[in-house]
């Protein structure tokens, strides 16, 4: 082998860069950091959902002797010079000022109230103990719907009601689709709250150093210089003296997209005491501190014609905010109506989001945000239409596809559909499946009595987010700077904060490939916003097309100035003058045709970008190229699943069969870390199919608020998936890809929902509300008796 | 009144003076720097904690350090020997067992004892050994073919 030569490594099956730490313990997540001299922070919380604050006494908690500083709302709104920012306003919006703590009133149980510092976390706790709080509880509002009514108690009086926004609209027109419809089919569906419960909590550790005003903010977060930006402007503190570090972040789903209060807090906690400050949540803290998922009720109407085709749809979508809107979470909902087409060609679509507040924890994106409740509608209704008809599920959604030569495709909720090929993607399932075969085993296990479900769904959903107008405020872009040194190694900054998805590796093999170095030669940096300058982050499936890209386009700045470099060394080797355009970079190798025993190597560029002796006169000396990326356009990544399912008749319990996943995410650059994604995502998916949700009773504290309470999926509710994939790539960014973070999760919940009541579809059984826990089932069976006959075959 | 205790971890002796009231997982993390034991929540559901106590896996937020008393305790930075990965190591690192990492030192724990009890795990076995373990990331796939892996590779 040529030095520096590389295999083509887009497309394997490279084992992750970032392993070796992680199995062995060397991890650095947030709650690893250690400081010398560094206190413990606690926070006290609102253990009233609604309730006003008459006074509050701090005063023994203060003389506790290992307590270094107590915090109340009051002064830590004080200390601010501005709330909480929001960003993509939406037109006839109302919303509250929100500021780190509630200082007069509490409007979610777990509202933080205050905080207090003190030399071990164990005596932080204590002191909490000692605070004194006058609260006066008032009336709670925790019913999305009821919250709009006239009689509801108003939770913020200065806004007159509960609403946030009222957004109506519509496409076509949807009163002709339904007059001209044989049949109209109509559910109102359930999207329970969920708790997206990373396994890492949330942490923040803080330092200020007071001869300077500068600080450091090591915490966990999805997209470090987002959070910086909000941090700074809420201390009235320049950027540039804020660094935010976010090296291991143990998952977010969403939930670590938002600057919480405790990173203000911690802060002006340890400017305030003049030592650093660790903060980290408790899982049982996680449910009433952290960002809840979901939580819409959904009103379906769906028009069609005798022949499966769905006309029109009319829809009215409630989404339950909590008690404030934070970062762009009040767009989320609105997200719905715009994804609710589908895959499919519907032209004739109306829409209401009501936006509303209630006395809960403030809601944000979870996995799919937005777009899984969309999916969930349009997936259900192809049931509902195909149970309407007699019609095979699968026919009726072949049916209303989108051509396959339709792409690009403008729906007409305004989305650019990038490319698609939804019938390969649901030929290679049914295949997988066997679904011929399915539906005949499932014929003799009704004729034996028994429940069994197949389920089929095929969606698609929006990443790749910007551009900058999809961004409210935000950015669309995503930064790279690429560095060669002088043993010509490559660095790579990247703004797109990964945690879990392992871009450490991903990246290195766009690298690699591109520049033709070894992939051990290639180092991708990331979560420290000293390090690098700018960025926006991991959330909406963005970070491989839109910091892929950017690393694609700084590298081509890296290869024109490293062909320069490179013809002035060959020059000097052959003693002749070359033309630069005949320098060609093969395998890692800068040679010129015809003289393929001359050529020079990556360190020797690197070398001589700063040794600079031979460069060109008008050449500077470095080599480091810094891009921002900015997407033209939105991807769309699409899916076919197939979930087999079976039912105890006695207990309802539902155990998933077979799960069959055929995923399109465009081009792949490591098929074992998309898979990943997927077989996360599928649990997640199921998760929220079968057991997960927030229950909360009038009083607004939250019922199912800790792992014993909530459940989570564990390793026995799974069969081995069967994956496969089709590849359409994205034509809106150079490497082709769409993004595969979320896509398994939209597809699973209704894929699961559909099985489950396919399997009960004979007894007559239309729609049941996720999740489908066995004793929901069990209540089914029991009213719709177990063993009646007739329904789709 | 804090009380004196001596554990040995990862095969160092340390003698340390503790409050009745510590969690072994909080005398790991910051009494001796070992931070590769995580807290993933407070009430022994999630199993990021695992360590091999005395040869048996245990939830070290579940045990006090004081409990320790005499134990030799094993966490994840003393697994790998003289810079060998141990085979369930191998395993996560071969076949993708981890995304984001937080749950896995307590998985790679938890699945160290298994294999030590139960050489040739079925999948199904396997699934149900990590019946104290969560972990939100993988769907759990690739941990019991990393599992696998291990097994297979013990047998070697």
């Amino acid at each position: 082998m040529i030095a520096g030569q590389v295999s083509k490594l887009i497309g394997s099956r490279v084992k992750r860069k970032e392993d070796p730490r992680l199995i062995t313990g060397e991890g650095k997540y947030t709650d690893d950091v250690i400081l010398p001299g560094m206190a413990f922070f606690a926070v006290l919380r609102s253990p009233y959902a609604h309730a006003r604050i008459n006074s509050i006494d701090t005063s023994a908690a203060a003389a506790h002797p290992e307590v270094l500083g107590v915090m109340t709302g009051a002064e830590i709104n004080d200390r601010c010079a501005e709330p909480f920012p929001l960003f993509a306003i939406l037109e006839g919006m109302q919303y509250p000022e929100r500021w780190p703590m509630a200082a007069t009133k509490a409007n979610y149980v777990g509202e933080p109230i205050a905080a207090v510092a003190a030399s071990s976390r164990a005596a932080a706790r204590d002191a909490l103990d000692l605070i004194e709080v006058d609260y006066e509880p008032l009336p709670v509002v925790t019913d999305m719907e009821s919250a709009v009514d006239a009689d509801a108690p108003v939770i913020f009086e200065e806004m007159g009601s509960n609403l946030c926004y009222e957004a109506s609209d519509q496409a076509g027109d949807p009163d002709r689709a339904f007059a001209e419809a044989d049949g109209v089919v109509e559910a109102r569906m359930e999207q329970p709250r969920l708790i997206p419960n990373p396994m890492e909590p949330r942490a923040a550790v803080a330092e200020y150093e007071r001869s300077t005003g500068n600080a450091t903010l090591w915490v966990t977060t999805q997209n470090p210089h987002i959070e910086r930006m909000v941090a700074a402007k809420m201390l009235g503190m320049p950027e540039n003296k804020l660094r935010v570090i976010a090296i291991d972040v143990g998952g977010g789903f969403g939930c670590k997209i938002n600057t919480y209060s405790e990173s203000i807090i911690a802060i002006a906690l340890a400017e305030h005491i003049g030592r650093p400050v660790k903060w980290a949540e408790d899982r049982t803290e996680h449910f009433v501190a952290t960002s809840h998922g979901r939580g819409q009720a959904q009103y379906v109407e769906a028009a069609y014609k005798k022949d499966g085709t769905l006309l029109g749809m009319k829809l009215k979508i409630y989404a339950d905010l909590g008690a404030y809107a934070q970062v762009i979470s009040h767009v989320i909902p609105t997200l719905t109506p715009s994804l609710s087409p589908g895959v499919y060609g519907i032209r004739d679509i109306g829409w209401t989001t009501i936006g509303v507040f209630t006395n809960k924890i403030p809601y944000d994106a979870y996995r799919g945000a937005g777009r899984p409740e969309a999916a969930y509608i349009i997936e259900r209704v192809m049931d509902l239409i195909a149970d309407a008809t007699g019609k095979d599920p699968v026919a009726v959604r072949r049916k209303n596809f989108i051509p396959d030569d339709a792409f690009p495709y403008e729906t007409p909720t305004g989305m650019i559909y990038d490319s698609a090929d939804y019938n390969a993607a649901l030929d290679k399932a049914l295949d997988i499946a066997g679904y011929d075969d399915l539906r005949a085993e499932q014929k003799a296990a009704r004729k034996d009595g028994k429940l069994m479900g197949i389920g089929v769904t095929v969606t698609t959903e929006v990443c790749g987010f910007g551009p900058a107008a999809a961004m409210g405020g935000l950015g669309g872009f995503e930064s790279a700077t690429v560095r060669v040194d002088p043993m010509g190694k490559v660095t790579v900054l990247t703004g797109a904060s990964p945690h879990g998805q392992g871009e450490e590796t991903s990246f290195a093999q766009i690298v690699a490939d591109d520049l033709g170095v070894p992939f051990e030669d290639v180092e991708i940096i990331h979560g420290d916003t000293s390090i690098v300058a700018r960025g926006v982050g991991t959330f909406g499936s963005r970070t491989l097309v839109v910091g892929g890209t950017a690393i694609l386009k700084a590298n081509e700045q890296i290869k024109d100035k490293a062909k320069r470099i490179a013809t002035a060394l060959l020059e000097n080797k052959i003693e002749d003058t070359l033309d630069p355009q005949l320098v060609t970079l093969e395998y890692g190798l800068f040679s010129v045709q015809d003289m393929p025993d001359q050529y020079v190597t990556w360190a020797e560029v690197g070398s001589e970008a700063y040794d600079g002796q031979l460069l060109p006169e008008d050449e500077q000396p470095g080599l480091e190229a810094v891009s921002f990326w900015e997407p033209p356009g939105l991807t769309f990544p699409f899916s076919a699943h197939i979930a087999v399912i079976e039912i105890d008749q006695d207990t309802g319990e539902v155990s998933l069969k077979r799960y069959v996943s055929v995923d399109d995410c465009g081009t792949v650059i490591n098929p074992t870390l998309v898979e990943g994604q997927i077989h996360g995502g599928l649990a997640q998916g199921i998760g929220q199919a079968l057991l997960e949700q927030a229950v909360w009773d009038d009083e607004g504290q939250l019922v199912s608020g800790s792992l014993m309470d909530y459940a989570m999926p564990f390793a026995q509710e799974f069969p081995m998936f069967e994956l496969d994939r089709t590849v359409t790539p994205s034509p809106v960014n150079p490497l082709g890809a769409k993004g595969i973070g979320e896509m398994a999760t939209i597809s699973a919940t209704p894929t699961v929902a559909n099985a489950v009541i396919d399997a009960l579809s004979h007894l007559g059984v239309t729609h049941v509300d996720i999740p489908m826990t066995a004793e929901r089932i069990w209540r089914v069976l029991q009213t719709h008796g177990r063993r009646r006959r007739g329904g789709r075959s | 009144m804090p009380n004196e205790i001596s554990v040995t971890v990862n095969g160092t002796r340390h003698t340390s003076s503790v409050e009745p009231r510590t969690l072994l997982v909080h005398y790991l993390r910051d009494e001796l720097g070992l931070t590769g034991t995580h807290v993933g929540c407070d009430t022994s559901q999630c199993g990021a904690c695992t360590v091999v106590v005395d040869g048996a896996a245990v939830k070290s937020c579940t045990v006090l350090a004081v409990q320790a008393d005499g134990s030799e305790v094993t966490t994840i930075e003393g697994l790998a020997q003289d810079g060998e990965l141990h085979p369930v190591q191998e395993g996560f690192w071969e076949e993708h067992g981890l995304q984001c990492g937080f749950c896995t030192p307590g998985i790679i724990m938890t699945l160290h004892q298994v294999l030590d009890e139960q050489p040739d795990p079925s999948e199904d076995e396997i699934r149900h050994s990590l019946a104290g373990n969560i972990c939100r990331c993988t769907g759990y796939q690739n941990i019991v073919k990393a599992a696998q892996f291990a097994a297979q590779r013990m047998q070697e």
